[in-house]
């Protein structure tokens, strides 16, 4: 057989499986990153149907992943929404810290990972998926709802944090000593403080860096600028996902809104490719292992999502049932816990428990979020009527 | 009244104001510019009981139905001693046939009887518009006639 031939033909299978997977989630409506994190179990080592020969394409294509992912999150959010959101949320934002990473955090102490896996895992256990949330906010028709801005203000929160957070994790992982760590964070808060202040004043002159009126050559000076700014970021030890974030933030409006359209494909098919890399990596056979800590923990930092929204609601004088709704859609990990736990296992430097932990952590949660977010009305109402039973 | 505006983001921005009844009224434009109507719910004001999402057109028709005088009563109301004559109002959609064409083109008082009186464009309406008149989608015709006359021109309208 001709040498590209076996590659070609497996990449075709695994992507055609993937938009059976995909399509499938479509009908459950779920999220398909657990399918996809299934379809990576499935072909990976240990696993039904070992892929080989497409590794350096897969291993590559899944780092541009974590970088459109981020870069498509940066679009989302101006500048001005992420200091307007700051200067609002900060309280909520830190209650959100506090009681999500704390779960995994302790967790990965008991399991005896030590500071770095706690580190990790605080993470994974901290960050919402805001695809999801934002998918089933629209989906329960509550993008109206005046709970809404709560929501996505610990979204916001979450997101800058990252900025912060990632590079920290980087540092500490890659153990380059405290004071090239402090050098690396630093770095970091100067370029978030930087990129914040020139998308606030300049936006227009990162935008004209790559405004263009045919889209063959807008997507093209967008993507290269992407993975640029990933690569020197990367190789500033800041993480290459932060660098394409605040890429992202430092484009404006009008030039994201176009880049967000012409990105989007593309980001759905290289983070389709991490999903599965993540899965790939994982040892399906360690699963039944640490099923039991991740059940714990998908009960315990539900409890802490829905503590964590209800304080963000009560800030902005939503009423009691409105706050529950903020936890509830909250609920939903996903994307941001798999990139944490994918940048803490390349560096060698944690327990490869993690893998496994992280991957059935985030199956039970993509899962739970949105049924978390559609049950929490009738639920409540129960509770309600229980409570103050009816004079007739 | 005060109009409260929202940013929600990477979503839209969200304006909106609370009736005398105690109800949320709002609209919000998504991003992308499609706009969803917003009506609070009764028993919990902090939900939302309809979102409907709207067109350009039908956002134009809807203001134009709520801020435009109500032309069609006061017509109704001077017409009540004429027996079997009527006055209704009509949208010209985005898909019509007349979108973009003239009043003349129609030839609406050839085909039905009736007489087109009045057309309210962005809440201005322009009285006994001339036969060059060009409709534009979101237009409301004010038709006066009889019943038959009246339904045979909503048909023309809509689809020619």
């Amino acid at each position: 057989m001709h040498s590209t031939a076996l590659p070609l033909i497996e990449l075709g299978a695994l992507f055609f499986g993937l938009g059976i997977l995909g399509r499938l989630a479509g009908r459950l409506g779920i999220s398909p990153v657990p399918l996809y994190l299934l379809g990576g179990l499935a072909f990976g080592s240990g696993g039904l149907l070992p892929l080989e020969g497409i590794e350096p394409f897969t291993s590559v294509a899944s780092e541009v992943g974590v970088v459109l992912l981020l870069l498509l999150l940066g679009l989302e959010y101006s500048a001005s929404d992420l200091v307007g959101g700051l200067r609002r949320s900060w309280a909520a934002g830190i209650v959100d810290m506090v009681l999500n990473a704390a779960p995994g955090a302790i967790a990965a102490l008991a399991l005896g990972w030590g500071p770095l896996g706690a580190l990790a895992m605080a993470g994974v256990t901290w960050v919402s998926s805001s695809g999801i949330v934002a998918k089933v906010l629209d989906e329960l028709g509550r993008l109206g709802n005046r709970e809404t801005p709560a929501v996505l203000s610990v979204l916001v929160m979450e997101d800058l944090a990252m900025a912060l957070y990632l590079p920290i994790t980087t540092a500490a992982l890659t153990a380059i000593g405290l004071v090239a760590g402090l050098r690396t964070v630093g770095i970091a808060v100067a370029l978030l403080v930087v990129v914040l202040v020139v998308a606030l004043r300049f936006g227009s002159v990162v935008s004209a860096l790559v405004e263009s009126p045919t889209s063959e050559v807008f997507l093209l000076r967008v993507l290269g600028l992407a993975l640029l700014v990933a690569g020197i970021a990367s190789q500033l030890q800041v993480s290459a996902g932060v660098g394409a974030f605040l890429l992202g933030i430092a484009i404006s409006e009008d030039t994201a809104e176009t880049a967000a359209r012409v990105l989007t494909p593309l980001r759905d098919l290289f983070a389709a490719v991490f999903f599965v890399v993540f899965g790939l990596n994982t040892d399906p056979a360690q699963v039944p292992a640490v099923l039991p800590v991740a059940i714990v923990l998908a009960v315990v930092s539900t409890v802490t999502k829905l503590g964590a929204g209800w304080f963000a609601a009560r800030q902005i004088g939503v009423g009691p049932l409105g706050r529950w709704r903020t936890g509830a859609a909250l609920v939903a990990r996903g994307e941001f816990s798999i990139v944490i736990a994918g940048l803490a296992l390349t560096t060698g430097a944690v327990d490869p428990g993690l893998a496994p932990l992280a991957t059935t952590y985030v199956l039970l949660m993509a899962i739970l979020g949105p049924v978390a977010a559609r049950v929490v009305e009738p639920v409540h109402a129960g509770i309600t009527r229980r409570l103050r039973p009816s004079p007739a | 009244m005060d109009v409260e505006v929202t940013r929600l983001p990477g979503i839209g921005t969200k304006q909106e104001f609370t009736t005398a009844s105690g109800r949320r009224l709002g609209v919000l434009t998504h991003r992308d510019g499609h706009r969803e109507l917003l009506v609070s719910a009764r028993e919990d004001p902090d939900s939302c009981t309809a979102s409907v999402g709207l067109t350009d057109a039908e956002g134009q028709a809807l203001g134009t139905l709520l801020g435009a005088p109500n032309l069609v009563a006061q017509l109704q109301d001077q017409q009540r001693d004429v027996d079997g004559v009527s006055t209704a109002q009509f949208p010209v959609g985005v898909g019509s046939p007349y979108d973009g064409r003239t009043l003349g083109d129609t030839a609406m008082r050839t085909r039905t009887s009736t007489s087109i009186v009045a057309v309210v464009r962005d809440h201005a309406v322009s009285p006994s518009p001339g036969p060059d008149f060009v409709f534009r989608g979101g237009d409301l015709v004010v038709v006066v006639g009889t019943g038959e006359g009246l339904g045979q021109a909503a048909a023309i309208l809509e689809s020619g």
